[in-house]
């Protein structure tokens, strides 16, 4: 088996929504330079387990490990409860949930299905906002410029810069973020997300809406991300091209449930997954 | 041809101008005679002033941070009170609170301040209770925030207007008449004695808050304005950053609001109702969402019709024309038209969501003699493009028609309206049961 260093670790992850199981036991393993592809038909709960991951939604049962530390762990209660029929019931104990802004300071970054750039900044700034959270200087120096305040802006712009060079954006840094075509603003994203200094790269449909060849130069843009930032990727995405050349390792969930995990060339032949995609022979 | 001014040359306008515009206010002032019609302009500048620090703070909140907030004017009226309610002298009391035995506080920062360090103490007497009075409203500000600030969007809005009108009902509470007076007004607390004053402490005020815009901080605001969802997954703590937004914005309130104690000589509760927010909402809508220097260009504007330049509309002629329509209460008819065009037609207010730029100013005067040139052409081209237009509509409206008409016939004459598809060999049959 894999004996990297295990990143990230979400075992029996499940989030209900009412009578909705979204996530069903989810167990996954992210490896560390590793890249791991999240496949399933629309609805299977992908989105649901990476807002799961991030703490944007507080999961009903299981727990996120990052780096060996768990930072959210859940247990069942009240009506889920009931609901859940007291699986997993004794395992976790703990009922902690992390902020969102809390999980990016770890080193998990993220992406957004439905590109989400600051509208009225430019581009050069939609990165500097990301590295806010690492600034040290308080409101009050930060206003009135202090020697500190200074330096850290200008290392700020200078870390940008390099950044923006880095994924190609450099000649687009004075744009306004979404004046900029499709791919580029995938890229900026990306970008944003690198700004935050991240271990782990959670990409929600990166190659959503692009075209063959488009997706094949995000294709070469990830690999290279991964080895030039030193990253473990975990991405979901539909374009099979996109998965099958780039991912080490696949799940894929339906329904919310995990129907099978493994190579791509196993997944291609799992007679569940061609089940789950393109219906069963009645 | 744009013409690009380098940095050196912009921070000398800028100084110029300021120091220009000081000057003429403290010669205006001195010069202008109490009696005389002008002094009106040197009300305006004050009051202009005042509203412009208060309009900027609000803008911070709504246009900045995205946070929709009604709060604003019962912050005023809390920086107001606790200004006056600290600098009246000791000797005025039992004068001011006549129906509570003079009062609970027998002593004023300004005295303390005299008798401590003397003639500095007394012009330190004139900042410090502002400043106070700031804080004071900054830490109710912080405290009502906790709850308040987890609403969103008009929620928000809601819950902040009404602890606005709590404080005020508060400040007019009979049981609190021993520090607050009750419904009665607070008066003879010191006041500054040059137009110059609270000009240059509005002055300084949004000078910080437009420093606070551009560092990182101010970033982190816009980026929640922006988009709540990607800004916490970039590591910003959303409501630590609210909360921060929040106090800094009624802080600068508290501190408008006791300028404008000043200014007015008297304060009581009753003037800083919603409406009061209304009218400092509307300053930033008319000056334009997201831009403080609009902000300052409304706040003046909006002074200056409403004490000055609109005044005849209530008192029977304006601009040389009477109506008996011009009654007392006419002049805000015509303000609500003008905010309702200013709405419709003008929806970005005044800079959009621009700053003041030296570049944008020079060009404009530059380029006004070409535009006034070609302004018959622009005309012109415009009717031209009117006509044609309304000849293509009507060229399509022909053509409908005549299809109509067409079709009409052909039903009519029993021709097919449509090939019927092909019937192939093979059907497929749709078995539901199964075999």
């Amino acid at each position: 088996m894999d004996n990297r260093q295990v990143v990230l670790k979400l075992s029996d992850l499940t989030m209900q929504f009412g009578g909705v199981v979204a996530v069903d036991n989810l167990n996954l393993l992210l490896h560390k330079n590793e890249i791991l592809g999240l496949i399933g038909p629309n609805g299977a709960g992908k989105t649901t387990a990476f807002n799961c991951i991030t703490g944007v939604y507080e999961p009903t049962n299981g727990a996120v490990e990052i780096n060996g530390n768990i930072v959210i762990e859940n247990y069942p209660k009240g009506k889920m409860k009931e609901e859940y029929k007291g699986r997993n019931l004794g395992k976790y104990t703990k009922s902690q949930t992390m902020l969102p802004d809390k999980v990016t300071k770890l080193g998990v970054a993220r992406t957004f299905q439905n590109i989400r750039l600051f509208k009225g900044m430019t581009v050069l700034e939609n990165v500097l906002v990301a590295m806010h959270m690492n600034q040290e200087e308080t409101v009050f120096g930060a206003t009135f410029r202090s020697k500190k305040a200074r330096n850290e802006e200008k290392a700020m712009r200078e870390e940008a810069l390099v950044l923006l060079r880095k994924v190609g954006l450099y000649e687009n840094k004075d744009d306004i973020s979404t004046s900029l075509p499709y791919g580029k603003q995938r890229h900026l994203e990306i970008a944003r997300a690198l700004a935050t200094h991240p271990t782990i790269l959670l990409l929600d449909e990166p190659a959503a809406g692009m075209n063959p060849q488009e997706s094949d130069e995000l294709m070469h843009f990830i690999g290279e991300i991964r080895d030039k930032f030193d990253l473990s990727i975990l991405m979901i995405e539909h374009h099979m091209q996109v998965i099958m050349g780039i991912c080490e390792h696949i799940y894929v969930l339906n329904y919310g449930g995990q129907i099978a995990d493994g190579a791509p060339a196993e997944i291609q032949a799992n007679p569940a997954v061609i089940e789950a995609y393109l219906g069963g022979d009645e | 041809m744009k013409i690009q001014l380098n940095n050196k040359i912009k921070a000398a306008l800028t100084t110029i101008s300021i120091a220009l515009f000081l000057i003429l206010v403290f010669v205006g002032d001195n010069v202008i005679s109490s009696g005389s019609s002008w002094r009106m302009l040197i009300t305006v500048i004050e009051k202009g002033s005042i509203f412009a620090l208060v309009a900027a703070s609000m803008n911070l909140l709504n246009g900045f941070t995205g946070l929709f907030s009604l709060g604003q004017a019962g912050f005023m009226l809390m920086g107001a009170y606790t200004y006056a309610i600290f600098t009246i002298p000791s000797a005025s009391h039992d004068a001011v609170y006549q129906y509570f035995g003079g009062g609970i506080i027998k002593w004023s920062i300004v005295e303390v301040l005299e008798s401590k360090i003397g003639v500095v103490g007394h012009y330190l007497g004139l900042f410090i209770p502002i400043i106070f009075a700031g804080i004071l409203v900054a830490i109710v500000a912080y405290l009502i925030g906790i709850p308040v600030l987890r609403l969103k969007s008009d929620y928000l809005a809601i819950a902040t207007l009404g602890f606005a009108e709590i404080l005020r009902a508060f400040f007019q509470w009979n049981t609190l008449g021993p520090v607050t007076n009750g419904s009665n007004v607070l008066r003879k607390y010191t006041t500054y004695h040059s137009a110059i004053f609270p000009v240059v402490i509005a002055g300084i005020c949004i000078t910080i808050i437009l420093l606070l815009l551009n560092s990182t901080y101010g970033r982190a605001f816009k980026a929640i304005r922006d988009d709540e969802i990607a800004a916490e997954a970039m590591g910003i703590n959303l409501f630590k950053h609210k909360e921060l937004s929040f106090v800094i914005s009624s802080f600068f309130a508290g501190i408008s609001g006791s300028l404008l104690a000043m200014f007015q000589s008297t304060i009581s509760a009753t003037p800083f109702t919603t409406q009061m927010t209304y009218e400092i909402l509307l300053i930033v809508v008319i000056g334009g969402i997201g831009s403080i220097s609009g902000s300052i260009i409304g706040a003046f504007l909006f002074i200056a019709c409403s004490e000055w330049w609109l005044r005849g509309l209530d008192s029977g002629s304006w601009l040389g024309i009477s109506s008996d329509l011009m009654r007392s209460g006419f002049r805000k008819v015509i303000f609500a038209i003008m905010i309702m065009l200013v709405v419709l037609f003008y929806s970005k207010g005044i800079m959009g969501d621009k700053e003041f730029s030296w570049n944008r100013f020079v060009n404009w005067w530059l380029t006004r003699p070409q535009a006034i040139k070609n302004w018959p052409n622009k005309l012109k081209s415009k009717l031209v493009s009117k006509k044609k237009a309304r000849m293509a509509k009507s060229d399509a409206k022909a053509r409908l028609k005549q299809e109509k008409a067409d079709s009409d016939y052909k039903k009519a004459s029993g021709t097919p309206l449509f090939t019927p598809l092909p019937i192939s060999d093979q059907v497929i049959v749709f078995d539901k049961e199964g075999k």
